[in-house]
């Protein structure tokens, strides 16, 4: 059980510059990511798209925003977990009860939402059916490829992670690629080669077909595929693999007893604080009168919910508020100062 | 100002008026209109927008830029009809449009 003054679900810019704010003023905290590096939305959607209304900064990237709050966050000493996703958020005496995805758990004050709009999660294959082989001869990710050897593979998708798996695998295994169109989206050196492995047929390449069924009772034994004209193709297949992204869910936050409309959270203009006492939610997945889904209101919003934090974590200790510029106390948070 | 007409998985019929300018995503996000998801609010980093277009419409609006199809293959169940409604901006010229919904975005 890990004990801290504030846990912040979600490492976004939010996120991150709440920690900041926390840390200044002298409390601790943790932060839960489901995905596995820093960033949130800035860095798996948009890591080379230039960003315009940062205040004071003219031009930046998502990837560029992330590595500068992430220095900024160097004098501090904060633990990330990442690949870890808060499933579970219970009330136990005076403290919130946090527990991931990871059997980590938590207990806190002050839990601090900053989920964006949800979790990052694998999209999956539409036919229901595919769900009874999830994780067993269905899968959205490799963790293990030796599983693979000497079987027959379908893969969907037409970007790189399909690529790179479709290339991997033809080393030991049959493998069939399947995609929505002809074009792939991947890096072209790869593109290249899958189209070079299909020709020497280490490749079995099925363009504009999408996943019709999967057939089989305890075991995957085939997959039925759809071409854009309809023709029905029936392969043979041991694994299945699904490379379609990522999407954003709401996921577990819809259990912990929120007020929540259309996949945001409603909170006070005053702590950004939910119907829970001690639960907050700032940035794009908080909303009140008003409310602009920017970048620099979450960090406003952050920062005044680190205030309301201290309140719990330090009843006894009044919050006295100071500027970075002048005061000894910051300056030696900052390691500015002996 | 064009009229759209949204068609859900329910064969609900949504008939808006939309200001030039806006997208067809931003009529239906606007108008309350279910089934649009626009999660990434139209930065085209989605695919939760994903829509229908009317065979005869589809090659009547502006054509798919770079990065829409790259979107559209992370889609639920694209089709060769299939466009982000945020990348279709409401003019005078597609006065009249329906789209399709998807049974769901993700």
């Amino acid at each position: 059980m890990i004990r801290t003054d504030a846990l912040i679900i979600g490492a976004g810019p939010t996120g991150l510059f709440t920690a900041h704010q926390l840390k200044l003023i002298g409390l601790n905290c943790e932060v839960v990511d489901n995905l596995d590096k820093i960033g949130g939305q800035c860095i798996e959607l948009y890591p080379d798209k230039p960003i315009y209304d940062i205040p004071a900064v003219p031009e930046c990237t998502g990837e560029e925003l992330t590595n500068n709050l992430i220095n900024q966050l160097k004098p501090f000493d904060i633990k990330f977990h990442l690949n870890e996703r808060v499933e579970e958020v219970k009330k136990e005496n005076d403290n919130w009860l946090v527990k991931t995805n990871n059997g980590t758990s938590f207990s806190t004050p002050n839990v601090i939402i900053a989920g964006g709009v949800g979790s990052f999660e694998p999209r999956k294959f539409s036919p229901k059916e595919c769900e009874k082989f999830e994780n067993k001869s269905l899968f959205y990710s490799v963790k293990d490829k030796k599983i693979f050897k000497g079987k027959n593979v379908s893969i969907f998708g037409g970007g790189d992670s399909a690529l790179d798996w479709a290339v991997e695998l033809s080393k030991e295994c049959s493998v069939n690629l399947i995609h929505r169109r002809d074009e792939f989206r991947g890096a072209q050196a790869t593109i290249d080669k899958v189209h070079q492995l299909a020709k020497d047929r280490k490749i079995n390449l099925y363009t504009q077909y999408q996943m019709g069924s999967v057939k089989g009772n305890s075991n995957l034994e085939s997959i039925d595929i759809k071409h854009d004209n309809n023709e029905i193709k029936n392969l043979k297949t041991d694994y299945v693999l699904g490379f379609f992204g990522l999407i954003m869910q709401l996921g577990p936050i819809a259990n912990w007893g929120l007020n929540i409309d259309k996949k945001t959270i409603e909170v006070d203009t005053e702590k950004f604080e939910t119907n829970q006492k001690g639960i907050y939610a700032v940035g794009d997945i908080c909303n009140y009168p008003g409310k602009l889904k920017l970048i620099l209101s979450g960090f406003h919003e952050g920062a005044l919910a680190a205030r309301a934090c201290f309140k719990l974590a330090r009843p006894n200790e009044k919050y006295r508020f100071e500027f970075t510029t002048t005061s000894t106390n910051l300056l030696k948070r900052l390691g500015k100062k002996e | 100002m064009a009229k759209i007409t949204y068609i859900t998985h329910d064969n609900q019929k949504h008939e808006v008026e939309v200001q030039n300018g806006l997208t067809v995503m931003e009529g239906a996000v606007q108008n309350d209109i279910p089934g649009i998801d626009a999660d990434c609010g139209g930065g085209m980093a989605c695919a939760t927008c994903h829509v229908y277009v009317k065979e005869d419409w589809f090659n009547k609006i502006p054509k798919k830029e770079d990065g829409e199809e790259d979107m559209l293959d992370m889609a639920f169940e694209p089709k060769t009809n299939s466009r982000l409604s945020c990348q279709i901006v409401v003019s005078d010229e597609i006065d009249g449009l329906e789209v399709n919904i998807p049974s769901k975005q993700t």
